[in-house]
């Protein structure tokens, strides 16, 4: 279902409304439709960032040094891309984090317990974790209680399990090396391999984050599910009036989260060869953190892909640029929360000064 | 509301299928479960035989640490506890909190409970010196392990088993002498951990080099191999790296990789990685404060007081490390790394 008409960005107070004269429909300039994008004021903030540090740290503008922030961004962008989508659909969810060490743990120990191949763990995993992101979606829809609580409770439960399942069937909390398994290497080509360009080498996950954002695009702008999501997000009692299947919506978010995990967690699985099962606690606030510096507004109907995009690259610069710019350690966090501060200010005041232009 | 029902009915039942198939098709012939069971078989040495070899009454041993969820470290030097317990017909009891706070109500319901031996961390020592003056109040002897050394004696412990952190650091200052090093890393993965900040202090005292810290987020492996990644690209003239637990030494091996840098990377603690890197070569040496000691010793050492009012140390911690472990060693540490107890 493609539309040519650009798509309605801001919130939609109430669909269908049959507003003589209305504003959206007159023409706009390529101009003004750029002033409009959500991620507008992120890229400027990165910009921003970008040039701080390649005036303050001497070693940040070399391109191993930019394979290595890419993939410090693709590994948070990669989650931060559904994370996005399933904001800008009105929803949170605290339990992603966990969720990528879930997918991670069952397909180590499913391979291992069962001495399958490993391509057979991988599948398994993916299967178990939509279930587990239709589960939230689910019960969010069933109960109808706020995403904060019913996610809050699917991240105890998995941190729990992930504990408690691993010591039980590994009888150690991290899970057993499966290195020397049949498909782990053709594995860890699709989930972790680098590509050398040059002498630089770039991980697969920035092709897997790359990947991600276009297709999250093109649902957001250029399908119907992409139109369900934003209306969803601004007001789901308005969406649901025009016939948009809220709660259909809500679980392919949910599942969305749910995929994006099992790429991470594969990533983490194949690159490490072991994997601990109290991993993933807090990353979630990291995606969530990406997702709103990406221009996605805390209560709904506005954001983008890119954005988030954008948002998870501006984090990898700033935590890696630090290392870079060798400041002293002492004083990281402080850097890391200063710097995310003020790219966020940056994105809010250009995104203002945008909309008072229009 | 009813399609989305038979959508989850219909992934509930994929699964289930998939879960019966895929055990049938699709089995790897190498590593996985069934080879270690073979090798269990073929090297007769099975788990050591869980009976007492005493008849002393059934006492209640506690133990108390300040570890977090799921921490490998931690997994060892219960495993050691526990065989200890089964040999000295104790019964063993185990909690644990990162919060000081709440590892001092554990402590405090143990006592509650009257157990007979109490051992404890001190990592938040503050957090735990009323509790542990409690203790002493009710007549539980309290030993104190792996993080505490200098507050035992005053806190009232019987002994103090564990690694002294400051030693522990000046020894592999001291190795990286030997080894020719000149400008080290040294990798702290939980930002505010007192024992870490000693480690990297006491190497730096002892290398003649010139020593950086680099924290890292601990529970986020990427960002680990990143963070190391990038400082080995800032600074292509450091030649060692030292990261503070097992885990963290392979993540420091690829981001070594991928900069291209010529750094030898060391570890505090043993893992069956480390020991198979140590004997591939990709590790120079690990720093082993033997957890399972720490776990063994500790209520063996309660069973010794009850039975014949024995103590050690005199009041001064009894060390457990460091034991620096290299290739030549590697080897026959593999199997115990395997088990889990070492």
């Amino acid at each position: 279902m493609t539309t040519s008409a650009p798509p309605v960005n801001d919130r939609p107070g109430g669909p269908g409304g049959p507003g003589p004269a209305d504003e959206r429909l007159l023409g706009t300039s390529p101009w003004r439709k750029l002033l409009g994008r959500p991620e507008l004021g992120a890229v400027v903030g990165a910009l921003a960032v970008f040039l701080f540090f390649a005036v303050v740290a001497d070693s940040f503008l070399r391109m191993t040094s930019f394979g290595t922030v890419l993939y410090a961004a693709s590994t948070i962008g990669i989650m931060a891309v559904p994370v996005a989508l399933l904001m800008i659909g009105g929803e949170f969810d605290l339990s992603a984090g966990v969720m990528v060490t879930s997918s991670a743990l069952v397909t180590s120990m499913f391979s291992y317990q069962m001495t399958a191949n490993v391509w057979v763990g991988v599948f398994v995993s993916l299967l178990v974790t939509l279930a587990l992101g239709a589960f939230n979606g689910f019960m969010l829809t069933r109960t109808k209680l706020p995403s904060f609580i019913i996610t809050l409770g699917t991240f105890l439960m998995l941190t729990g399990l992930n504990l408690g399942l691993t010591k039980l069937i590994s009888s150690t909390v991290s899970t057993k090396a499966i290195g020397d398994m049949e498909g782990f290497s053709s594995a860890k080509k699709l989930f972790a391999s680098q590509l050398t360009v040059g002498n630089t080498e770039f991980k697969v996950t920035i092709l897997w984050w790359i990947a991600l954002v276009a297709v999250a695009t093109w649902i957001l702008l250029r399908t119907r599910f992409g139109n369900w999501i934003f209306a969803v997000g601004g007001n789901a009692d308005a969406a649901r009036a025009v016939g948009v299947p809220v709660a259909k919506t809500r679980i392919g978010l949910y599942m969305g989260v749910a995929f994006c995990a099992w790429i991470s967690g594969q990533h983490l699985l194949f690159s490490f060869d072991v994997v601990q099962s109290g991993e993933g606690v807090g990353n979630e606030l990291t995606y969530i953190i990406a997702a709103v510096i990406g221009g996605c507004l805390i209560t709904g109907g506005y954001g983008s892909a890119v954005g988030s995009a954008v948002g998870a690259f501006i984090f990898g610069m700033t935590s890696k640029g630090i290392v870079y710019a060798e400041w002293n350690p002492d004083w990281f966090k402080f850097f890391l929360g200063a710097m995310l501060l003020l790219a966020t200010l940056l994105n809010a005041w250009v995104r203002k000064r945008a909309e008072a232009t229009r | 509301m009813a399609k989305v029902g038979t959508g989850v009915r219909a992934v509930g039942a994929v699964l289930a299928a998939v879960l019966g198939a895929s055990a049938l098709a699709g089995c790897s012939s190498t590593g996985g479960l069934r080879a270690e069971q073979r090798a269990a078989r073929a090297s007769a040495e099975g788990q050591a035989a869980g009976r007492a070899a005493v008849s002393t009454p059934n006492w209640t041993v506690a133990m108390v640490t300040h570890s977090g969820d799921g921490d490998t470290f931690w997994d060892i030097v219960q495993r050691g506890a526990k065989q200890a317990a089964e040999k000295d017909n104790i019964k063993f009891l185990y909690a644990h909190s990162d919060q000081g706070q709440e590892q001092a109500q554990q402590v405090q319901s143990y006592i509650d409970k009257k157990v007979d031996g109490l051992i404890v961390t001190l990592a938040k020592p503050d957090a735990m010196k009323d509790v542990l003056a409690k203790a002493r109040k009710a007549g539980i002897p309290v030993i104190t392990v792996n993080s505490g050394a200098e507050q035992s004696k005053a806190f009232g412990a019987l002994a103090h088993i564990g690694q002294d952190e400051s030693i522990a650091g000046e020894a592999v200052g001291d190795e990286l002498d030997k080894r020719g090093k000149k400008k080290a890393l040294c990798v702290i993965h939980e930002q505010g951990n007192v024992g870490h900040e000693q480690r990297c202090a006491g190497a730096k005292k002892t290398f003649d080099g010139s020593m950086t810290n680099l924290y890292v987020d601990g529970t986020n492996m990427p960002d680990v191999q990143a963070s190391i990644e990038a400082k080995l690209q800032a600074d292509p003239s450091i030649d060692a790296v030292v990261t503070l637990g097992a885990p963290f030494a392979d993540a420091a091996a690829q981001a070594k990789k991928s900069a291209d840098s010529k750094a030898e990377i060391d570890t505090f603690d043993l893992n069956a990685a480390v020991a198979a890197s140590l004997q591939a070569g990709t590790l120079g040496f690990a720093v082993d404060q033997q957890p399972y000691l720490q776990g063994y010793e500790a209520v063996d050492l309660l069973w010794l007081y009850r039975y014949n009012a024995d103590v050690l140390g005199g009041g001064r911690p009894v060390l457990t490390g460091p034991q620096i472990i290299t290739q030549r060693d590697a080897g026959a540490l593999a199997g115990y790394t395997k088990r889990g107890t070492r």
